[in-house]
């Protein structure tokens, strides 16, 4: 895995601003385009799942992992691998329900926000939404249906950046007959 | 650092987005480029102003294309503009044989009329960034074989 992680490292990185000020863009566009802000938290969470869908072909490409045998390990993967190589930070997993099925992930520093400010009237925008877009989007190709949800975030006011994850069920997968 | 794959998806899903909230392809196409090309020029400003930040100040309008050919899209694309050409009257060719954008893509004339909704980002991109650096410009951009293109830039003159 690391060899690998290696050789992509170098001519993959890319000015993370650029990501972060085309976000800003894409928020901006949103919230013009649509009235109220539920609207544009829907929007974005659709978006991500569109990314998300798409973006785990690459991660499991280039991390070469395998199948999780359970939720804590794809607790792990997600901190320590997807959002290390994507975003270049390493959030922390707590809170983990006693049944092991909903864990949260802090995030201390989110790559995102880098450079906003949200206007007043803005209270109820989910600025990062995207993200649990893209973390539910990643999880159905892997047969995993999760509750993703922002549940702090410092643009907000609050200490931290808390995402939620809840682990619904399993998918069940569908094989033509024959395969596997 | 983040990584390079979440720009470019990004960026597909935000042409998406704009081409579907457009109701009627043939009219709405021309107003889908502006906002395209409007957000890009917003992240073009945003960006020169940290590109910038420690760099000389540039001594005339083509230490400025330089800039753009060589550093800007380093820190953008990764790699330097292939060809920078200029009637010396203001307008400016920039030319990328392999542009990120579009190499994922296709390799020749396939999904070439797809081609323009791709660029306009980045024509905002390079427009904002010459705005900051107090160079009004119209920048178009045109492809003839993916993954090749060419961003043509006229100054306009104050």
């Amino acid at each position: 895995m690391s060899r690998q992680s290696n050789r992509t490292t170098d001519s993959k990185k890319m000015n993370s601003e650029l990501f972060t000020l085309t976000y800003g863009a894409l928020v901006t566009q949103l919230c013009k385009d649509y009235e109220n802000d539920e609207e544009v938290n829907k929007q974005l969470d659709k978006m991500g799942y569109n990314i998300g869908v798409r973006m785990i072909e690459d991660f499991l490409a280039r991390s070469s992992i395998g199948r999780c045998q359970d939720f804590r390990e794809t607790a792990d993967v997600i901190a320590k691998v997807a959002f290390k190589m994507y975003l270049g930070i390493t959030p922390s997993v707590t809170n983990w329900s006693p049944a092991g099925d909903e864990f949260s992930l802090i995030l201390e520093n989110n790559p995102l926000v880098d450079f906003v400010e949200l206007p007043d009237n803005h209270n109820t925008l989910i600025y990062s939404n995207l993200l649990c877009g893209v973390l539910r989007g990643a999880l159905e190709m892997v047969q995993m249906a999760v509750d993703v949800k922002f549940v702090q975030d410092t643009l907000r006011g609050d200490n931290v950046t808390e995402i939620r994850m809840k682990f619904i069920k399993r998918i069940e997968e569908n094989l033509p007959a024959g395969d596997e | 650092m983040a990584d390079e794959a979440p720009f470019q998806l990004l960026h597909s899903e935000l042409v998406q987005y704009i081409y579907k909230s457009g109701e009627n392809a043939e009219t709405e196409n021309g107003r889908n480029i502006t906002k395209l090309e409007n957000m890009g020029f917003r992240v073009g400003q945003g960006l020169i102003e940290r590109l910038t930040k420690d760099t000389a100040r540039f001594k005339d309008e083509l230490d400025v294309m330089k800039f753009i050919c060589k550093d800007f899209w380093t820190c953008v694309f990764k790699k330097q503009i292939d060809n920078l050409r200029t009637n010396h009257q203001g307008i400016y060719v920039l030319q990328d044989n392999r542009f990120r954008l579009l190499s994922h893509l296709s390799a020749g004339k396939q999904y070439l009329e797809q081609a323009p909704k791709y660029l306009a980002f980045t024509c905002g991109l390079v427009r904002g960034a010459l705005s900051n650096l107090g160079v009004r410009s119209i920048v178009t951009s045109e492809v003839s074989i993916m993954p090749a293109c060419k961003f043509q830039v006229m100054i306009q003159k104050m």
